[in-house]
């Protein structure tokens, strides 16, 4: 087959599984719709699978499948660019999605929406799939908007809740915040560069990206840093970095499938994606690249603060995810793109077992998401608890775990890279491991350790205060009665599929993608990654050595504190607590971000809004000019109604005057 | 050039004809003949509009087409004069499909004086084509004025509470507006030696003073139309009380009747005073966008928020006409079209509520999705089109005019560009109170999904609406050249 033709197989048929099953799943049935879209996303999984062999063998390519619109000198297709950085995300996406398509048989299976389910998260892997392979800036901004698109739809999936459907717009809005400055950015691409192709844009960025651009008088920026600022911005919308992070989080209210799938594996990678996409263009500007470092620093480190405060299971992982989008998108400050890469795709695997795992432990609690009603669950759910301690081993990086390779190499691309605010980024990114270490084992020894606190004997172990994380509690909770049993097969299969490679594909992986020249000239080479690649010596060489360093040692420290606190002491964590007053008030508010947007934005909107509305519209424009001049019309006539008194000689006199009048006027202009 | 058929008469004074032969068989006691009779017509009407579309040339100068030119008035050189290009052709295809849809939405909905109640739409579909197709000033005059008789019957017979009020707002509005419209047009009867010849009136070298005047004069009448800020404030409370169908049409089609007069007569006419008034024209937009899209967000009232956004998104179509280049200007006109599919779609969608519940207030809703499943998937994609969604209509335009004012000033795009956040706030916010969460109400819970006549229009819209959102190209191709030409014109100055 040609490999157009397979590229567009493999993005379209999610497109048909989610029709069928949105159109036809309502009349015939649960059986049919999983049906239907398994199979659709497994024909995706297998042409993303042929067509990465044969980027492997060095078959890249592009192809327009039409054109979308074409005007005086532009044309703007619809068609993929498929090389060897979008097949490992097409493998990454399908995979992913494959796994999660199947748990979701048994995450949903009491649920009435399940057709509606399944339509969607097939829609999402093709949105995901068409802004992964898109070659040109409006077919990446399509596939940008359509996943944002079934998040939406997602997180308010179970549309009853008041905070499912607060959550969903609030994601949609804050996202949007992010589209503005992206739209931006492809505004200027467009303008200067004459063209939406990838391809043509980055044969022409060198001598185009240092144009001077007078934003306001008398300042110029290079049109390199405003088009990549742009574009990051969008990328911290959608890959939720600091300060628009704020939309993550609450983005737990969907079902714990696509927390996994989208809020953890792939949508939110996105961005990540789309900033190695453009390396050409990122690496023209250095101050860009300085930014995108900083911003990465910021939320790599604060939210992992967070997530040590979240008792609830999903929002730990949720803000742990937070904090290695940030490891992410520092290594793409520290232009080590294939670092970044590498580390969203061992992230991908490892936190979908996080989020899937806490999905299992969720629905065998019969909805209960509260760590302080969980614990040793170790003994009900074996493979859950494996699977989710490997998890945790992988995102705290501790060797042999997928997630060592990738946090150590973005660790060691921090120290090497030369880009301004590389050493902030470093420092914090070296206090973040230890955090890291510390909330990922946290979670494991809170929920599957201990004692058994889900039949409500009021034990308040660690009793980080009753409010829950700010907004999120569940009222009326049912106390769980009976004994917790490890999850269906349907649930266990795919955390122990994505459990293997979250423990294999860092060793197996970093090679071949870091220093093998895997991404060839998909990702744009840069003198970070020739700096390292002389210090690496083999993926068993990396292992030895880390024991030897501190990130290990950080890492270690932070489970271990974690063991000491929640084995050893449990009853510390709540003197910590008291003790520390302000402080976990911060981080138990997030920082009150929250608080600002509702109050600031939000409330000022609003009220500028009704201002201009009462003001503006009622008062000034209706009220004064439209309604006043009729009043003023109004007043006029009945003006004139006196005038018309009926007596033949009042008119003959005005007669008279308006001749008199006419004539002076006649008169005096000769 | 003269067609061997008059397809151009046809689609103006078929509907008419319909629409008296409705009035004929109009029955207060059996409206089902008016009703039938009336559909027969608006898809005639409609179907006659289709060479239009085969026939058309897009062919690189190929100027008006499908053009008529009979004397009407001799004795001050008034011709009969009708002719298409690529910016009023697919108004007119527009308009004609909008008629269908206000005649099969209307079919259980309007049970009081229903032969008249269609007989106004009819008629009013073959003047608003009539207006699209004149070519001479005063026949392009007759049609813009006459049109808003029955859209003041509409709104003042059918409407609301408060329609007397709105339906005289909206005439005295309007009227006002167009009464320094015809003095221009006089005006420029005596400069050109006696000619109501639209197309002249483009080659006509005036000075700066006169184009200003020129200028000023029309954009008093299509402003108040469009409606651009400060003049909109009729067009909410028309909205609010007009019944369903007036709304559509309201929105879908008048509201175009302003834009296209900036398109066919400000800008050619006028091309310096255009240039030397553009940033007057693009301030005025952008208030706009930024401004009503702030008022849309505090809106209680379905309609009323429907119309805010309405002049909202109109103020992308005057921006980008203002913009003097290729994107800003097609940006324009695809969000012009656009804005019919996914306005009406709005509209109706509130009406298919409001025929239910009889209310308007976004606070008497709540939880629809729970007992309108089919109905809520619909409101929601029309949702996201509003705000602009890629693979919508809604996005080609905004994205366009976006690209367009990059290129002249970036400030114009960031606040144009704000519409990304406002647009989705203030319809999501809606769709959030109206469709989602638990059934507000016993209203609520005893809502019955949409029937076969609802499922009609809101696929057929929501399939143009994805159309032209996945597939713009031949809208755009009609356009292009039409555009290409215009942008030519006006970029020569008339004043040497």
């Amino acid at each position: 087959m040609e490999l157009m033709t397979i590229a567009t197989l493999a993005a379209f048929s999610p497109l048909v599984g989610a029709a069928l099953a949105g159109l036809l799943g309502w009349k015939l049935g649960r059986a049919f719709a999983h049906t239907v879209t398994i199979a659709s996303v497994a024909v995706s999984l297998l042409a993303s699978l042929v067509l990465l062999k044969e980027v492997a063998a060095g078959n890249s390519f592009a192809g327009v499948l039409y054109t979308w619109l074409e005007g005086q000198g532009w044309s703007i297709h619809v068609g993929f660019l498929v090389d060897r950085l979008t097949a490992v995300m097409m493998v990454v996406v399908t995979f992913v999605s494959l796994m999660v398509h199947l748990y979701t048989i048994g995450y949903m299976a009491d649920d009435p929406g399940y057709q509606r389910f399944f339509s969607y998260i097939s829609l999402f892997t093709f949105s995901m799939l068409m802004l992964v392979m898109a070659d040109n800036f409006l077919q990446l901004f399509f596939g940008w908007e359509a996943v944002g698109l079934v998040s939406y739809l997602l997180i308010g999936f179970w549309f009853k809740r008041p905070t499912a459907i607060y959550a969903n717009l609030k994601a949609f809005l804050v996202n949007r915040v992010g589209d503005f400055g992206f739209l931006l950015g492809i505004g200027f691409v467009f303008a200067y560069f004459g063209t939406l192709d990838y391809a043509e844009v980055f044969t022409k960025a060198p001598t185009l990206a240092y144009t001077g651009i007078e934003l306001l008088p008398g300042q110029s920026w290079a049109l390199g840093t405003i088009i990549c600022v742009g574009l990051f911005v969008g990328a911290m919308g959608k890959s939720a970095q600091f300060p628009l992070h704020v939309w993550l989080p609450d983005s737990m209210e969907g079902p714990t499938p696509i927390s996994a799938l989208i809020h953890a594996a792939t949508m939110v990678t996105a961005g990540i994606f789309m900033v190695a996409r453009m390396s050409p263009l990122f690496e023209l500007s250095q101050a860009a690249l300085s930014f995108v470092i900083v911003i990465g620093a910021i939320t790599a480190f604060f939210m992992a603060l967070v997530a040590i405060v979240q008792t609830d299971i999903k929002r730990v992982v949720a803000y742990s995810t937070l904090s290695q989008l940030g490891y992410m998108t520092m290594a793409l400050g520290a232009a080590a793109y294939p670092v970044a890469i590498f580390h969203l795709m061992t992230h991908a695997f490892f936190k979908a077992v996080l989020f899937l795992g806490a999905g299992s432990v969720i629905i065998a609690l019969h909805h209960e998401q509260d760590m302080r009603r969980m614990g040793g669950l170790r003994k009900y759910m074996p493979i859950t608890y494996a699977t989710v301690l490997i998890g945790a081993l992988a995102n705290a990086g501790l060797p042999p775990f997928a997630g060592f390779f990738s946090k150590d190499s973005i660790i060691e691309a921090l120290h090497l890279s030369a880009t301004p605010g590389a050493g902030f980024a470093y420092a914090l990114a070296l206090a973040g491991v230890f955090v890291g270490g510390f909330y990922s084992f946290r979670l494991v020894f809170f929920a599957f350790h201990g004692k058994e606190r889900f039949h409500g004997e009021g034990d308040d172990h660690g009793g980080h205060g009753a409010k829950g994380a700010g907004g999120d509690e569940e009222p009326g909770h049912e106390e769980f009665h009976g004994t917790p049993h490890e999850s269906p097969w349907v649930v266990t299969l795919p955390l122990v599929l994505l459990a293997i490679p979250s423990v294999a594909i860092g060793w197996w992986a970093i090679e071949p993608m870091l220093y093998g020249g895997w991404f060839g000239q998909s990702i744009a080479a840069t003198e970070t990654m020739k700096e390292m690649a002389k210090e690496f010596h083999g993926a068993g060489a990396m292992v030895l050595h880390a024991f030897g360093t501190l990130p290990f040692w950080l890492a270690l420290g932070g489970a271990g504190l974690a063991g000491y606190l929640y084995l050893v002491r449990p009853d510390l964590p709540a003197v910590i607590k008291a003790k520390s007053g302000a402080l976990a008030t911060v981080l138990e508010r997030k920082y009150g971000f929250d608080d600002f947007n509702d109050w600031f934005f939000a409330g000022g909107a609003r009220a500028l809004g009704g201002g201009l509305w009462k003001w503006g519209d009622r008062t000034v424009i209706d009220g004064l000019m439209v309604n006043g001049t009729a009043r003023l019309v109004g007043w006029f006539a009945a003006l004139a109604r006196r005038l018309q008194t009926g007596y033949v000689y009042h008119y003959a006199f005005t007669m008279i005057i308006g001749a008199f009048a006419l004539l002076t006027l006649w008169y005096s202009r000769i | 050039m003269t067609q061997s058929l008059p397809i151009l008469s046809l689609v103006t004074w078929l509907p008419i004809a319909f629409g008296v032969a409705v009035l004929a068989v109009g029955n207060d006691r059996s409206p089902a003949a008016a009703r039938w009779t009336a559909l027969v017509g608006s898809v005639l009407g409609f179907l006659a509009c289709l060479p239009l579309w085969t026939g058309f040339s897009t062919a690189p100068g190929a100027g008006m087409q499908f053009e008529e030119l009979k004397a009407w008035i001799p004795l001050f050189n008034v011709n009969y004069h009708l002719g298409v290009d690529g910016i009023s052709m697919p108004l007119i295809l527009l308009n004609s499909f909008m008629t269908v849809l206000v005649v099969v939405a209307h079919w259980k909905v309007v049970t009081d004086r229903v032969a008249q109640y269609l007989a106004a739409f009819l008629i009013m579909s073959g003047l608003i084509n009539g207006t699209f197709a004149a070519l001479d000033a005063i026949v392009f005059y007759v049609f813009f004025e006459a049109m808003l008789i029955p859209m003041f019957l509409i709104i003042g017979v059918w409407g609301g509470p408060n329609r007397v009020y709105a339906a005289v707002k909206f005439f005295l509005y309007t009227l006002l507006g167009s009464l320094l419209m015809l003095a221009a047009f006089i005006f420029l009867y005596h400069k050109t030696n006696g000619s109501f010849e639209i197309l002249d009136y483009h080659k006509l070298p005036l000075g700066m003073t006169a184009q200003v005047l020129v200028f000023l004069a029309m954009f008093m009448s299509f402003a108040v139309k469009v409606p651009m800020w400060p003049v909109h404030t009729w067009l909410p409370d028309a909205h609010v009380e007009a019944p369903t169908g007036g709304s559509v049409i309201l929105a879908a089609i008048t509201l175009k009747i302003g834009a296209y007069g900036f398109l066919r007569f400000n800008m050619p006419i006028a091309p310096d005073a255009s240039h030397a008034l553009a940033g007057f024209m693009i301030t005025l937009s952008l208030v706009a966008v930024v401004y009503i899209g702030l008022v849309a967000l505090v809106q209680a009232d379905m309609k009323k928020l429907i119309a805010y956004s309405s002049i909202s998104h109109m103020g992308f179509v005057t921006l980008g006409f203002f913009l003097f280049n290729a994107e800003g200007v097609l940006g324009g006109l695809v969000q012009m079209v656009s804005h019919g599919f996914v306005s009406a779609a709005m509209f109706l969608c509130v009406g298919v509520l409001y025929d239910r519940v009889h209310s308007r207030q976004i606070s008497d809703y709540g939880g629809v999705a729970n007992t309108m499943p089919v109905f809520a998937a619909f409101f929601v994609l029309f949702a996201m089109a509003n705000s602009g969604l890629p693979a919508t209509s809604g996005f080609v335009g905004e994205f366009f005019v976006i690209m367009g004012a990059v290129k002249v000033n970036f400030w114009y795009a960031f606040l144009a560009a704000t519409t990304l956040i406002f647009g989705a706030a203030y319809t999501l916010w809606m769709v959030k109170r109206v469709v989602y969460g638990e059934v507000a109400n016993e209203n609520v819970a005893a809502l019955k999904d949409v029937d076969a006549r609802e499922l009609v229009f809101l696929v057929l819209l929501a399939a143009c609406v994805l159309a032209m959102g996945v597939y713009p190209k031949p809208f755009a191709d009609v356009m292009n050249p039409t555009i290409h030409e215009l942008l030519k014109h006006v970029a020569t100055s008339k004043l040497s």
